[in-house]
């Protein structure tokens, strides 16, 4: 049932792309409460978080735990900017994707030369210290107070004030993320971070310059995650550092692994399914938290890989197309 | 003062020892980062709550009562939920996330039956401070340092001199081999969780008598810091798990008296970050042999 459902997408990938962009175009406007596209903006920054996770992890292999850091340091680069120097939101963004970008270079340049686990561990205590200096650097940062009245995003003049336009915002800005990496996966350089996730002694010993694709991977996995953190900031028009924990990390490793390693439309399911679920747990009250955790067990226990875990939309197409070619063949002879 | 501090130090690193034990045996055998170790860790203390606070029950039987079942819950955690992820051949990452979801069921628990706010926990011991030189010391300190000297003794005794410790190093060397030499391989291994997290629920209860309170967000503050000391001495490895507490319980008390308070955790994680650079399998780790 289910293999058939993923081979059905498989065969009408662009189509169901554009039923479910479709869909998301025409939600704010079927659930207009502010509840609901409160609930669809949440999704929707912890999908492009969780792509950004997935870039690095599903792609590259290397397990980010501390990717709240970098969604941190584009908030308050942002938040900075905008509240001292009263730039314009596009131009702060950029900056904020800039630095963290410059930021996954520095980290990543002596620590990517650590493997595997030990990476993880760098990338926890990255993260923390990350928090730390936003809780005790008050003159930057404003430390536990945070940052307060950071402005409306604004596109070119238009403030966008309302919860409908900033759902579009951050719809267009995940978007386009998924296309840049839609892009970037299918370019010479994806093919030699597959090479890495497979084998990293393989990859170098066919001439892959390992630490540079792993550092470029990195770098652009910040980056995404900075961008997530600049629209945060300017949504939420307050950001202080208990938002950039430990535990956001693990919430977003968790949603690209609840989704399945290496799938674009997995990180949104996981997404969605990490943010509207403590939502419909309402009902058990005091036990919400408890009855979470449980489900989280579950699920894990049940599809070990994500939901769309271990299914490479592409390749069963190709796969299947060769059956039909085998097909129509094994009928003239 | 250097050796006041030192002696501070001293105690809260033993502490950090024993929970940083819980990490490094589990992570030893299974090569999984168990982040219910935390909400274990604390759990030992708020069962001291329970039991000697509330059901008046004798000390000695509160420790060993909490550790046990800390050690159960851990055990069942593993048989129920981490074997069935193993056995399926699913990636360590999909046990990791499940631990996450163990730690989130059990420190809601706790939040459940004791309260979201800090609880206080009575001192368990009234001793006169000792004097020496101008190094003062609390009675307490040295209970705690002899505690853990002692529980590190008998599992080192356990690791070290027993079949079943051998049956441990066996299977974090080549579990395989392990299985084919006729070691039950699940079997050491739900016992491993039961040790670990023994050790770890101990730690909770001197961490809750030495602060004299507990709260659910003192398993992430602590928790992670046991993590970092774990991983600073070579995770897997049970000397450099006890090296590594102590190394951070010093660190910390020296940076809290003589730089700030407020870094004192970043400047751990920066030392962690240094010496996984350098040294990748932290300090007593042995060097992973890397094969084709």
């Amino acid at each position: 049932m289910f293999k058939k459902f993923i081979s059905f997408w498989a065969a009408n990938e662009k189509i169901i792309t554009l039923i479910a962009f479709a869909i998301a175009l025409v939600y704010p406007l079927i659930f207009s409460g502010r509840y609901y596209i409160d609930l669809a903006i949440m999704c929707l920054v912890y999908s492009l978080l969780s792509l950004s996770l997935n870039f690095i992890t599903g792609y590259c292999g290397i397990v980010v735990l501390g990717q709240a850091g970098f969604y941190g340091i584009g908030a308050y680069t942002s938040a900075i900017l905008l509240t001292r120097f009263g730039w314009s939101f596009v131009v702060t963004a950029l900056v904020a994707v800039a630095v963290s970008f410059l930021f996954g270079l520095i980290i990543g340049l002596p620590t990517l030369r650590v493997s595997g686990k030990y990476l993880s561990i760098v990338t926890l205590g990255f993260g923390e210290i990350m928090r730390i200096i936003e809780l005790n650097a008050i003159g930057l940062t404003g430390g536990p107070f945070g940052i307060k009245n950071i402005p409306h995003p604004d596109i070119f003049g238009i403030v966008l004030k309302t919860p409908v336009s900033k759902y579009y915002l951050i719809l267009a800005l995940l978007a386009i993320s998924i296309i840049a990496v839609e892009n970037l996966t299918n370019s010479r350089a994806g093919n030699a971070w597959f090479a890495i996730k497979g084998d990293e002694i393989a990859a170098q010993s066919i001439g892959i310059n390992t630490h540079k694709y792993k550092l470029m991977a990195f770098a652009i996995s910040a980056a995404l995650a900075g961008l997530a953190g600049a629209f945060f900031a300017s949504y939420v028009n307050y950001i202080d550092s208990t938002s950039f924990t430990f535990e956001t990390s693990i919430l977003i490793l968790s949603m690209t692994i609840m989704g399945g390693l290496g799938s674009i439309p997995g990180s949104i399911l996981g997404s969605i399914f990490y943010t509207v679920l403590p939502e419909v747990l309402r009902f058990v009250a005091e036990y919400r938290q408890i009855v979470y955790g449980g489900t989280i067990i579950l699920a894990i226990m049940f599809k070990p890989d994500g939901i769309l875990g271990g299914f490479n939309l592409r390749q069963i197409r190709l796969f299947e197309n060769l059956e039909r070619q085998k097909a129509a063949r094994g009928e003239e002879a | 003062m250097f050796f006041q501090q030192l002696a501070n130090g001293l105690a809260i690193g033993s502490i950090y020892s024993l929970a940083a034990v819980g990490y490094s045996m589990v992570y030893g055998v299974l090569g999984l980062i168990n982040f219910a170790n935390n909400a274990f860790m604390i759990g030992g203390a708020y069962l001291l709550i329970l039991f000697f606070v509330w059901k008046g029950l004798p000390l000695w039987i509160t420790v060993i009562l909490a550790a046990v079942l800390c050690g159960v819950g851990a055990m069942i955690m593993e048989g129920v939920s981490l074997r069935y992820i193993r056995n399926i051949g699913s990636s360590d990452i999909s046990a990791l996330i499940c631990t996450v979801g163990y730690s989130t069921v059990i420190i809601n628990l706790e939040i459940l039956i004791f309260g979201s706010q800090t609880n206080p926990v009575p001192s368990l011991f009234h001793f006169d401070m000792i004097t020496i030189g101008n190094v003062m010391l609390d009675p307490m300190q040295l209970i705690i340092l002899g505690m853990a000297v002692i529980m590190m003794i008998i599992l080192s005794y356990i690791t070290y001199r027993t079949k079943t410790g051998v049956a441990m190093r066996a299977i974090s060397q080549n579990t395989q081999a392990a299985y084919l030499m006729g070691i039950k391989v699940n079997n050491i291994i739900n016992l491993t969780f039961f040790i670990g997290t023994v050790c770890t629920a101990v730690a909770g209860i001197m961490i809750g008598t030495y602060y004299g309170a507990v709260d659910t967000g003192m398993a992430f503050s602590i928790g992670i810091k046991t993590f970092a000391a774990a991983v600073l001495g070579g995770i897997g490895s049970l000397p450099g798990a006890m090296v590594g507490g102590i190394v951070v319980g010093i660190i910390e008390t020296f940076i809290v008296s003589y730089v700030s308070a407020g870094y004192r955790d970043a400047i751990a994680f920066i030392i962690l970050i240094v010496v996984l650079v350098v040294r990748p399998s932290g300090l007593f780790g042995k060097k992973p042999i890397m094969k084709v």
